[in-house]
């Protein structure tokens, strides 16, 4: 029998606000344990949440971005369940009424035609604490609480049961990682948690219509694990099926270092969240004005920017899909397109020098010590015949090591490219003397000696003589 | 003796003026009012005020019990303070005015324990907003008042720290929750009290020990601070010797607080200004379901004469029906506890309040909270528990929710054909220490006629009616419209004019 893997993904990603979702405590990664809590995230008596607005637009465009619906009136609700990690007993999350609902994306597999894949809600929360286990400064072999991340703000993001293979969950996963970090409301960051996912899993027979028992696997981190972790589930259940198992709805853990899941807790072990409204916080309002403003707001999204710079830049789709691989780096892309005017001419430099200046030196584009506009200068000494296309990179290095501008280094290293025929013609006169045997046999018929000459008079004028003008010349002279 | 050798340390001081002879003044049963204007003339200090009523706690604590902790050096270094300020010509209707607050609200530095073991040893890092308002405008805290633990009990029995006794009766209880604060108005522990209701625990109180308590509406007073019982039910406020100082305290712990999204960012207007305006023309209804064959015949008897002085006052009264009256004690207690099962999840024993010894974390979590919590408490966290539990949540939480809105539909309705309403606070007067403890059905029916007012989230005031045959308070209550305080103080301060109940004192 043949079977069908179903996924659903659930995502948790921190948002990048200055403080938290309930209280005024900074966000910052890595303080002191505990430097960064109130009365309200310790959970103390008496205290009361109050909701950050930022977190609100942020989940706003995140919702927006995902084709999602904004519920004009969303409820927070309270998560009940006891760990040392959760200060109040509760975890104030949203359950009925989420702020975004009915979203979807479109994903591209590679050989596979775009697909869409339903998001079923977006809904705010608070993070818990942080647990910290033996080797503590002073508590011996105990556990100690760390508060500094309770009431960060997360998204959750839902999606439906629409994806089918490991590597569509991975497509889905990158596309919205792509979205969260290039409407800059999360740094992306998936190794300090920043952006973290749980794989629900089921596999049915081919053919059927009705869904096989999931597990859910907890908190996989980087998508080479998610691939791992849902590839191995599959074959898991695909193998219990066959012996003759049933599959048990349970919670799993995904063990990087073996590449496989292992049981944490069964349906009958699950908790009982009692979740109800939170009577602390009163329902949240979103008028339209109010999400038509932060529509405006949004930043052009990486399908849509995609596309223009295919249709309006004439760009090729692979060139497009490059540039788009960050913000970023179509920011950087489009300030150069503003400053030059020749797209293609600027979308090769950018894939091909800047990126390999940026990996040689490990740097990022936003740190790129050489400015689309001082880019666009040089490209336009390019243009004007002052330096060579060849020289062009000298004078880069230059520019990318200094700082200076590329005027400047041209200048200093006098690097302006030789036009002047009666210069080229004495070298090629030169050239052809010095290589008589040469020239005899390009004469005899053997034209791949050309390349022979081109290089030899470039050689000589130091890459400053002007390519066409040499070919030119040097066609007339040796044809004699 | 402690106290005594404080206040003598304190005399002793040289920048002190010397401390006359009060004893003619009768300072312990003087309103804010009557006190600020002894202090505004300088008959009196706010140092020999609070040295009065400190020695006044030290006489009666042994039968009345109203306080949980007792903070002499406190009050005595803002009383000396506030003579300062009063000295410098900054003084404020309660600037220097010695007042006490329910346990339940959180102040800093000093122990908050909600009447409850669970939390014997926590001192707040921070106070409560309507505490800081009071202090703010230069009150005195005398201590913090006895109640039923999480404020759960109509009777001051469910405290972790003692029953408080009635001071008209030391054998009868004196209400609750906020036993203490009713009971040390009434012995003369304090000028005024801060309490909070969540199902007429100001109200009740204050009807059995004969002061004035108000539950304004929901929203009205920020609960930043103040330890949840059921959130969307605690409100805070004041408990006094006449309606008067009632509208000076709501004047006062009043407004919006950005640190409670629930507090409500409207105009709060002057209610000390319009308490004399009378009630020619006021229309009062009396809803039926509360005037029942069941009720006490001296709280009838005390309900009948306070309508005709009302007409003699001028007021209408008119015939009204609040139809789902019935439900409001089982759909209480189901949203109620549900809350709170919630709210009392965080004495988990992790980060302060009391930790048991345990080998284990789940032995923690159950030991502590076994240990902690007592009888009434657990009892609330295990119905609200089931309220909300899978499977459950529907038939009990959900549809406790639906009765909610009729219940406030009814409230709605009423208000668009009177202004107030007049209803007996609790079926009968205080019972005895005992007789209830062991019925919690009887008990939770003794909150009967309050509940509903804080299910429709609106505002009602208790005030001195009557007394029974026994000589024991009977209280009135009058509801208000929502976020319309202004007019159940000036129908109560009418009431207080034209009769003599609140002037009588307890004799202990």
């Amino acid at each position: 029998m043949k079977y069908q893997p179903v996924i659903g993904l659930e995502v948790h990603v921190q948002l990048k606000t200055d403080t938290k979702i309930f209280c005024g405590c900074s966000t910052q990664f890595g303080a002191e344990p505990n430097s960064q809590t109130c009365p309200v995230c310790l959970g103390l008596p008496g205290a009361l949440p109050v909701l950050n607005k930022k977190v609100v637009e942020f989940a706003i465009k995140a919702g927006l971005s995902t084709n999602c619906s904004i519920t004009p009136r969303s409820i927070f609700a309270r998560k009940n369940y006891f760990y040392p990690d959760l200060p109040k007993g509760y975890q104030i999350s949203q359950f009925e009424d989420p702020i975004c609902q009915h979203g979807w994306l479109d994903i591209k597999v590679e050989g596979q035609e775009p697909k869409k894949i339903g998001i079923t809600r977006i809904h705010m929360e608070e993070d818990a604490g942080k647990l910290v286990h033996g080797e503590l400064s002073g508590s011996g072999d105990g556990s100690g609480v760390d508060l500094n991340r309770a009431c960060t703000p997360l998204l959750e993001v839902v999606s439906e049961p629409d994806l089918r293979t490991s590597d569509e969950a991975v497509s889905y996963l990158k596309q919205l990682h792509g979205i969260v970090t290039w409407l800059g409301i999360c740094d992306g960051n998936m190794e300090e948690g920043s952006f973290r996912c749980d794989a629900n899993v089921s596999v049915m027979p081919i053919g059927s219509e009705k869904l096989g028992t999931r597990a859910e696997i907890k908190n996989v981190n980087s998508f080479k694990f998610v691939k791992q972790a849902i590839e191995y589930e599959i074959q898991r259940q695909i193998d219990l099926i066959e012996d003759g198992g049933t599959v048990i709805q349970e919670t799993r853990l995904f063990d990087p270092n073996s590449g496989k899941t292992r049981s944490m807790r069964s349906k009958e072990e699950a908790h009982d969240y009692r979740y109800f409204p939170d009577p602390d916080l009163v329902p949240l309002v979103i008028n339209q004005e109010w999400v038509e403003r932060s529509r405006q707001e949004l930043p052009e999204l990486p399908d849509k920017r995609q596309q223009r710079f295919i249709d309006e830049l004439g760009l090729p789709l692979y060139d497009a899909e490059v540039l788009n691989g960050s913000r970023v780096l179509a920011d950087y892309f489009e300030a150069g397109v503003a400053a030059h005017g020749n797209a293609k001419l600027v979308a090769n430099w950018v894939m091909g020098e800047i990126t390999r200046a940026l990996n040689d030196s490990g740097t990022s584009i936003e740190f790129s010590p050489v400015t689309p506009s001082q880019l666009a200068e040089l490209l336009k000494l390019v243009d004007k015949g002052t330096i060579s296309g060849k020289i062009a990179k000298t004078v880069f290095d230059e520019m990318w090591k200094s700082g200076k501008t590329p005027g400047a280094i041209v200048e200093e290293h006098g690097l302006v490219q030789v036009s002047d025929c009666s210069a080229i013609e004495g070298i090629i006169d030169e050239i052809m003397a010095a290589n008589a045997g040469q020239v005899e046999e390009f004469r005899g018929g053997k034209e791949k000696v050309f390349g022979f000459f081109v290089g030899q008079v470039m050689k000589a004028s130091k890459g400053k003589a002007n390519p066409s003008v040499v070919n030119e010349l040097l066609i007339n002279k040796l044809k004699g | 003796m402690r106290l005594a050798a404080l206040i003598i340390s304190f005399l002793c001081q040289k920048s002190l003026n010397k401390v006359r002879d009060t004893s003619n003044m009768n300072i312990i049963e003087m309103t804010i009012h009557e006190l600020h204007s002894a202090l505004k003339s300088k008959k009196l200090s706010s140092l020999e005020a609070t040295i009065a009523i400190l020695e006044r706690i030290k006489a009666v604590e042994p039968k009345v019990s109203s306080f949980i902790t007792v903070t002499p050096e406190q009050a005595l270094a803002s009383a000396k303070n506030a003579d300062e300020q009063i000295a410098s010509g900054h003084c404020n209707l309660l600037t220097g005015i010695p007042l006490a607050i329910k346990d339940i609200f959180l102040t800093e530095g000093i122990r908050t324990t909600c009447g409850s073991r669970i939390l014997e040893n926590f001192i707040p890092p921070y106070s409560a907003t309507s505490w800081e308002k009071l202090r703010d405008r230069g009150a005195v805290l005398l201590g913090k008042l006895n109640q039923d633990e999480f404020a759960m009990g109509s009777s001051n029995e469910c405290s972790a720290y003692g029953v408080t006794r009635n001071p008209w009766d030391t054998t009868c209880i004196p209400g609750g929750s906020s036993g203490g604060s009713a009971a040390a108005v009434a012995a003369g522990e304090a000028i005024a009290t801060l309490g909070t209701d969540t199902g007429g625990s100001i109200r009740q109180p204050a009807s059995h020990c004969g002061c004035v308590g108000l539950k304004p509406t929901y929203g009205r007073v920020s609960r930043y601070g103040v330890i949840a019982y059921a959130s969307s039910l605690d409100q805070v406020g004041p408990m006094t010797r006449d309606v008067a100082d009632c509208a000076a305290i709501l004047d006062a712990i009043a407004g919006y607080d950005p640190k409670d999204s629930t507090s409500v960012n409207m105009p709060v207007p002057d209610y000390s200004a319009s308490l004399k305006e009378g009630v020619k023309g006021l229309k009062i209804g009396l809803p039926k379901e509360y005037f029942i064959d069941g009720l006490d015949p001296d709280v009838q008897k005390t309900m009948t004469e306070a309508i005709e002085t009302y007409r003699r006052l001028g007021a209408e009264f008119i015939d009204i029906s609040l139809p789902h009256t019935d439900y409001a004690v089982a759909t209480y207690y189901l949203i109620a506890t549900a809350e709170a099962s919630s709210n009392l999840a965080r004495y988990d024993g992790v980060r302060f309040g009391h930790r048991a010894e345990a080998g284990n974390l789940l032995e923690m979590y159950t030991k502590s909270r076994s240990e902690g919590f007592g009888t009434e408490v657990k009892r609330r966290i295990m119905l609200g528990t089931y309220a909300l539990s899978s499977g459950y949540y529907d038939a009990y939480y959900v549809k406790a929710q639906k009765v909610r809105t009729l219940i406030m539909n009814d409230f709605i309705k009423v208000f668009n054909d009177v202004d107030v309403m007049l209803t007996p606070v609790a079926p009968t007067p205080a019972f005895k220490i005992g007789e209830k403890i062991n019925d919690p059905l009887q008990m939770y029916l003794s909150d009967i006629f309050t509940i509903p007012v804080n299910l429709a989230g609106t505002c009602a005031m208790s005030l001195p009616a009557g007394f029974s045959a026994n000589g024991l308070p009977i209280g009135l209550q009058l509801i208000g419209k929502p976020f319309d305080e202004e007019t159940i103080l000036r129908a109560g301060y009418a009431f207080e004019q034209a009769t003599e109940w609140h002037t009588r004192k307890a004799s202990i």
